[in-house]
């Protein structure tokens, strides 16, 4: 007895630094966005500062000329336009992959294996090796600058994470369930609409954020396949890339705005986060 | 009546009761809702670089059409000779292998500490996640501007504090500082493969080993390591997939200068302001076979961590 309770204690103070050390770590991670938020509320003198003024007074200026109160472009159009691409996206991406996912895992095609690692192969090719052909595509086809051909190219980008993804949910389900409904005489698109979806909505779900970060997130694309019609936010924000005089307070707001849908859906699928980025690999 | 009674029979093979369907219509029944997601594929992905391919054999400048002509393995002889290609290959693994690196060791820590329990774990979850979930462009322009700036910049900032000196970031390490936002940003990525990896373990194995007296070390060396070693390889390989192909970085916080164009950026470059199509072509074909080296890696440890779910389940 007397032995062992030092020993808890000394364990315990350790946990405890431990736990510490976490937060810290966490802060520290943290840091540059609290202070991007911090400074997208500052007067844009308050914000280009050295030393930093913490306790500036807070103003909406920074958002008001990021939404163009200041006369610059409007960010509106490259907002909708990549809300489009990606809700759109991801919309087909889960017709396609949701009865791909079906024939490799509930009721198998042959050589299903092979199939599942043809999709993530295609991952594995860089973007950059496909962009020409594409562009030249594109411009003969009259399609450049048009929102639906980066639909297009971000439902490739993302069927093979979905297909895998949701083979892995599919596969969950119980043989029997399906069965039944077949055997009660469902045709494949009834069974897949009013039998397997439901069960499977959660992991659709999961599935669609991830989809909709990825699309959201691209710019090699859509900065070169788009113009002023069709612009993103990616591609909005790399106006900011050059520096403009005082806009540092401007440019958090951009960020911040353009990434908060991001945020919002990735802490939404935070426990399905790694299986969608491992592909499905890890659960 | 008869209708009612046998329908429900026939249908779950074919749906004409009466004939009995040959082995090759079901196996199709079977495709077919695979087909528009395989063939989307294979002509969205595949047809694209079959015509780099074809391309990269063709001495064309996209200023003069009429000047295009075949020219076999020039370009791929031009592309090689390249110093500034040359230079961004380096680039491009000097700058994977930093970063994936530095986001392992670093989130390996990381999850090691999130595997225990303290309290407001998941809050330092969730703040250790939001680096990733910053859209990348903008991660860029945070460290560019907000972090790096060497007159307002938070760096120089903080340092001013402590009387430090106000280093112009970019300019004197600009690959470094490159490097530092990706570390930020996919630290979290490998956090989150090695925490599902630890929390894999198998506990009871642990438990026996801490009864028969073996120390923390001890049973990080010997048990947990091993069993990590597949997440840590998952995580270096997808993060490889990722960081070569990585554009936004690079294309915003030094726009390529300074050293620093990769790859996926000199690609960019040379067929959009040189038009120089069969080049740029060539540089892809070249950029294909370097990923499809680390994606034979790669699918072989995705397919050992499947085949080891499918043989569990």
């Amino acid at each position: 007895m007397s032995t062992t309770a030092p020993h808890a204690r000394r364990a315990r103070g350790k946990g405890a630094g431990l736990g510490l050390l976490a937060w810290l770590l966490g802060i520290a991670f943290f840091l540059p966005i609290a202070w991007m938020a911090l400074t997208s509320f500052h007067s844009e003198t308050d914000a280009a500062t050295n030393p930093p003024s913490f306790a500036a007074s807070l103003t909406l200026d920074g958002y008001r000329e990021f939404f163009g109160a200041g006369g610059g472009a409007s960010p509106w159009p490259a907002l909708i336009n990549s809300t489009v691409a990606s809700v759109a996206s991801t919309l087909l991406v889960l017709l396609l992959a949701f009865p791909a996912a079906y024939a490799l895992s509930v009721n198998r095609v042959r050589k299903w294996t092979d199939v599942l690692f043809f999709f993530l192969s295609t991952k594995m090719l860089p973007v950059v090796a496909g962009l020409l052909p594409i562009y030249l595509f594109a411009k003969n086809a009259g399609m450049l600058d048009n929102i639906w051909l980066l639909v297009i190219l971000y439902t490739s980008m993302n069927l093979p994470i979905a297909v895998w993804m949701m083979q892995s949910f599919l596969a969950e389900i119980p043989v029997a369930v399906i069965e039944a409904a077949r055997v009660d005489g469902a045709r494949l698109p009834t069974v897949l609409a009013r039998v397997v979806a439901p069960i499977s909505l959660p992991g659709i779900a999961a599935t669609a954020l991830i989809c909709f970060i990825f699309s959201w997130n691209e710019l090699l694309f859509a900065r070169v396949l788009t113009g002023v019609v069709a612009e993103t936010a990616p591609v909005f924000l790399t106006g900011f890339i050059t520096s403009q005089g005082l806009f540092l307070a401007k440019v958090c707001a951009a960020s911040l705005v353009i990434s908060l849908p991001v945020l919002a859906a990735g802490f939404a699928a935070q426990d399905k986060l790694v299986q969608g980025l491992s592909l499905g690999a890890v659960k | 009546m008869t209708a009612t009674t046998t329908a429900p029979v026939a249908a779950p093979q074919t749906g004409t009761p009466a004939r009995r369907p040959s082995a090759r219509l079901r196996a199709w029944a079977t495709r077919a809702p695979l087909l528009p997601a395989l063939i989307f594929m294979i002509v969205v992905t595949q047809l694209p670089f079959v015509a780099t391919l074809v391309i990269s054999f063709f001495d064309w400048n996209s200023l003069y059409p009429g000047a295009r002509h075949f020219t076999g393995l020039d370009n791929y002889q031009e592309v090689l000779t390249d110093a500034d290609l040359r230079h961004s290959v380096w680039t491009t693994v000097l700058l994977t292998v930093a970063v994936v690196l530095a986001s392992l060791v670093l989130g390996l820590v990381l999850a090691l500490l999130l595997d225990r329990r303290f309290r407001g774990r998941g809050i330092v979850r969730t703040l250790l996640i939001a680096p990733f979930l910053v859209v990348p462009v903008a991660a860029a322009l945070l460290w560019k501007h907000v972090l790096y700036n060497p007159e307002y910049g938070l760096l120089n900032g903080l340092l001013h504090y402590v009387g430090g000196p106000q280093p112009d970031w970019i300019s004197t390490a600009p690959l470094l500082a490159v490097e530092a936002s990706l570390v930020w940003q996919w630290t979290p990525f490998m956090m989150l493969i090695l925490l599902a990896g630890l929390q894999s373990r198998d506990h009871e194995q642990i438990e026996a080993a801490r009864v028969d007296g073996a120390s923390d070390w001890q049973i990080f060396v010997h048990l947990t390591l091993p069993h990590l070693r597949r997440y840590l390889e998952l995580g270096a390989l997808l993060g490889s997939i990722y960081i070569v192909q990585n554009f936004d970085a690079v294309f915003t916080i030094t726009s390529g200068g300074l050293g620093t164009a990769n790859l996926p950026y000199t690609v960019y470059q040379s067929f959009y302001q040189a038009h120089e199509n069969g080049l740029a072509s060539a540089a892809g074909v070249l950029v294909v076979i370097g990923s499809i080296v680390i994606a034979t890696f790669a699918l072989r440890v995705v397919s050992s961590l499947f085949r080891e779910e499918v043989s569990r389940a």
